[in-house]
């Protein structure tokens, strides 16, 4: 093997991943005086919190009463009772906190008459326990994502944060199960950087891109979950992909919830308001998986809209202007650019599109990275935030604006806990080389891959199969074929080819290496989903159609080394933070 | 007699010829602006004839076509693909763009893509910011206000929050700044429109306390004055925003409060 030359960095703490979560944890470590560097393969405003549209959910009470306990007991509802209600608790009791802190921070938020943050109706989020719609999702009009990205960055720049911008990160650097750093490139000038690192935080987003149609950017490849399988650690909740029921029919684009929270409603083929009769009360706003369900049930039964009956209409065209211009002006253009609809006058046509991954990098509500050995044990040195994190609050299904606030209150809390745990300047270990080596073996492996499947085929054999075997609805023997079927394509990266062999913007090396991330996370996903025989929030079987909370009230572990998996359970916190709430014990969900 | 020479890599060759291979009778021909830097060659562009009966409506879809089936090697930018993250600008049939919202069906002809103009090339279509988002960080892009009240926020009416309109949804692509000649000759030290857009933004903020220190940072013949209001980077906005309006309105603050 060609020997690198290898940069060497230390850190007291290294954040990697520079979206939403990456860049408030930053924020609060280099406020707490930590050497932190901040690794991004894409430039932190490019991050995929961008494309955030609806809202951030805060029991602020500013359109009405409100209180955080309603808001865990609707995350509680939502996630299928599959969330650790501690870490819930925290999430919503700490959520007003954290808009406030980020209004601070400068994020424009539309405001009401009286000044203060807008807040709109979203969809699972109820007053008084399931009891009417209450107003809790505050707004940046339809570009609350891009607003509070971009206000982050200005904070992060104020505190001088470190960033290594276009690095691509390889590996995690482990010694005796501890973590100590980790391994990137830089894309700019081709250089392999080696940092260590008394704490790494893991904040890499989601894991979409291992569909054929998803609203995930192209960057959407989870690498840092698939650095934490190769680092012999498990992903958590992997079967619960969150298909958001507005993807714009064709090119997945999303529309937000917050359409249907502003009074925008779905439409079949015979002009129904169909949700009227899957969920009486919620109707159009009722949780994601819900609505995914009933309109792919609408269009299995032949009542889909379109050449192919194979999408429904989302109706906005009764708003008054004044909403659609001043609360909608995101989606109107991007109906305009991507389905070539004028949303004064048309529907939008849409259908289920993968949206968000529930499952991920398992931690407690401190953000810690969490293993089973016999019992939980945390994992020393690593963390995990954001979407790349299951810490679990979103259980099985999250709402709509629930995961910009895990963002902000999840990043907050890990920059506290490392402030905790670190003190700064500490002196770093020595780590073997064999970690090092382990992973530029890899590396240049692909780098020199001279075989006969190219990246772009393989990625979409695995996309075109977790597209059929694994979408909204589920059985035995479609998964069972996805299995087998993703298990091949892993095969197929024995003879892949990557025909760039530089070093400097390779993003041939680059996709191929994300796919790499990929496929282990669609192994990951499939054999979680093909070993819960139940049906829960975003995990829906046909062939067990009912939640089982005696034997799948737990979280599914996924252990994968290549294509071999290891499946376990750890059972859900069945217990809150404190005693300001009671625990709320599983329901049937209804909306 | 002076002797004229160019700089390296300021002379652009015929590249590779990539012939269809899928028999398509609906053929576009795309030139791309290669360079890599691992090599000794200068750059070159290279033609590919793509099969546009199996291809989506935008530039992206093309690029990603030809990186998927045809040639692995090419280099760019690009992430969300629907216009909010920024990373696919370029220059297509002559103009600046995101090329995941830029229809295909607009580029009459061949279909000419280059990197930004003016930009040092780190690789075929990628361009080199860093310049930019210096500049991006001289203008203090965060909230600068005293209140430390954690459990209130700061009020803003809606006309004062309808002043951001315009101005807080720049995605920093970059499209406006480097379409511009001021900056093309002057943006080590103009600031340009894209830069300036986001001072305003601070400036423009009800709950900002320092807009005058901020005015008084950019009232400088060359970060501000080189801007010879050419409108460009009006046109090129992808996002439809207005950045020379906003430079003339930071001119008529200055021009008319005591700053």
């Amino acid at each position: 093997m060609k020997a690198y030359n290898i940069i060497d960095h230390e850190y007291d703490v290294v954040v990697l991943g520079a979206g939403g979560s990456g860049l408030r944890a930053a924020v609060g470590l280099s406020e707490a005086g930590l050497k932190t560097a901040c690794i991004s393969k894409v430039f932190p405003t490019r991050s995929h919190t961008s494309a955030a549209q609806g809202g951030i959910s805060a029991a602020l009470g500013n359109m009405g009463e409100d209180d955080w306990r309603w808001h865990m007991y609707d995350t509680v509802k939502g996630a299928d009772w599959l969330g650790d209600q501690d870490s819930i608790e925290y999430l919503c009791k700490e959520a007003p906190k954290a808009v406030l802190e980020l209004e601070k921070y400068g994020v424009p938020f539309s405001r009401t008459e009286e000044g203060k943050i807008y807040q709109r109706p979203f969809g699972g989020m109820t007053k008084n326990y399931g009891n009417g719609i209450v107003q809790r999702t505050c707004a940046a009009a339809d570009r609350t994502g891009h607003a509070i990205l971009h206000t982050l960055y200005g904070q992060a720049l104020k505190h001088n944060t470190e960033f290594f911008i276009e690095y691509f990160a390889l590996d995690l650097l482990m010694k005796d199960g501890e973590c100590k750093g980790l391994i990137a490139w830089n894309l700019n000038d081709g250089t392999i950087h080696r940092f260590r690192a008394h704490t790494v935080i893991i904040a890499t987003g989601g894991y979409g891109k291992v569909y054929y149609s998803a609203t995930s950017a192209h960057t959407c490849t989870g690498d840092g979950n698939a650095m934490v399988l190769r680092a012999g650690l498990p992903l958590q909740d992997m079967e619960f992909v969150q298909f958001h029921p507005t993807g714009i029919y064709g090119h997945g684009t999303l529309i937000s919830e917050g359409v249907r929270g502003e009074g925008g409603y779905l439409v079949n083929s015979k002009g129904e308001r169909f949700m009227e009769r899957y969920a009486p009360n919620a109707k159009d706003l009722a949780s994601r998986d819900v609505v995914s369900r009933s309109m792919s049930i609408e269009i299995n039964e032949g009542r889909g809209v379109g050449k192919d009956q194979d999408h429904v209409h989302l109706h906005l065209s009764h708003l008054d202007k004044s909403v659609i211009e001043n609360r909608l002006p995101g989606i109107t253009e991007a109906a305009r650019l991507f389905a070539n609809v004028d949303v004064t006058k048309d529907p939008i046509p849409v259908v289920p599109t993968v949206h968000y991954n529930m499952g991920g990098i398992p931690t407690n509500y401190k953000a810690e990275v969490l293993t089973m050995n016999g019992s939980e044990k945390t994992v020393t040195g690593l963390m995990a935030i954001g979407e790349a994190a299951c810490v679990s609050v979103h259980g099985a299904n999250r709402l709509g604006s629930n995961s910009l606030i895990d963002l902000v209150v999840f990043g907050r809390a890990a920059a506290k806990r490392a402030a905790e745990l670190v003190k700064p300047g500490t002196p770093h270990e020595e780590i073997p080389e064999t970690e090092t080596q382990k992973c530029l073996d890899r590396f240049d492996k692909l780098r020199n891959a001279q075989g006969d499947n190219s990246t772009a085929e393989l990625r979409l054999s695995m996309q075109k199969t977790m597209q059929s075997k694994c979408a909204v609805f589920r059985t035995e023997k479609n998964l069972k074929q996805g299995v087998d079927e993703i298990g091949k394509t892993y095969d197929g990266m024995d003879s892949i080819s990557v025909k760039d062999k530089s070093l400097v913007f390779n993003t041939d090396l680059v996709e191929t290496l994300e796919f790499d991330n990929l496929i282990r996370q669609a192994v990951a996903t499939v054999d979680s989903a093909y070993h819960r025989k139940e049906s829960r929030g975003a995990h829906a079987r046909e062939d067990y159609p009912k939640r089982d909370d005696e034997k799948f009230m737990q979280h599914t572990l996924a252990w994968c080394d290549g294509k071999n998996t290891k499946i376990s359970y750890r059972p859900v916190h069945q217990s809150t933070l404190t005693n300001e709430v009671q625990y709320f014990p599983p329901q049937e969900r209804v909306y | 007699m002076v002797q004229l020479s160019l700089p390296k890599n300021s002379e652009i060759k015929k590249g590779k010829y990539f012939k269809d291979k899928t028999g398509s009778k609906n053929l576009r021909k795309v030139n791309i602006y290669r360079w890599d830097p691992s090599t000794d060659e200068g750059p070159r562009i290279d033609t590919y004839e793509v099969d546009m009966d199996n291809c989506p409506s935008k530039v992206l879809d093309i690029l990603n076509k030809i990186k998927n089936e045809i040639d692995s090697t090419i280099t760019y930018r690009r992430s969300c693909a629907h216009g909010v993250c920024g990373s696919c600008a370029m220059n297509m049939g002559g103009k600046n763009g995101l090329a995941c919202t830029t229809p295909h069906a607009e580029i009459d002809g061949d279909i000419d893509i280059y990197p930004l103009p003016h930009l040092k090339v780190k690789k075929d279509l990628i361009g080199d910011l860093d310049g930019l988002y210096k500049q991006y960080q001289s203008i203090e892009p965060w909230l600068k206000n005293n209140s430390t009240k954690e459990t209130t926020e700061i009020y803003q009416s809606k006309e004062d929050r309808a002043k951001l309109d315009g101005a807080y949804e720049c995605i920093m692509c970059a499209c406006c700044s480097t379409s511009c000649p001021s900056y093309w000759w002057n943006g080590d030290k103009y600031l340009g429109p894209a830069v300036l857009l986001q001072a305003y933004r601070w400036i423009i903020d009800s709950r900002d306390e320092e807009r005058k220190a901020r005015l008084k940072k950019v009232a400088d013949e060359l970060k501000l004055y080189r801007c010879h209001t050419i409108l460009n980077c009006t046109n090129a906005c992808p996002k439809g925003l207005n950045p020379a309006k906003a430079i003339a309105e930071i001119k008529k603050m200055l021009a008319t409060a005591n700053v």
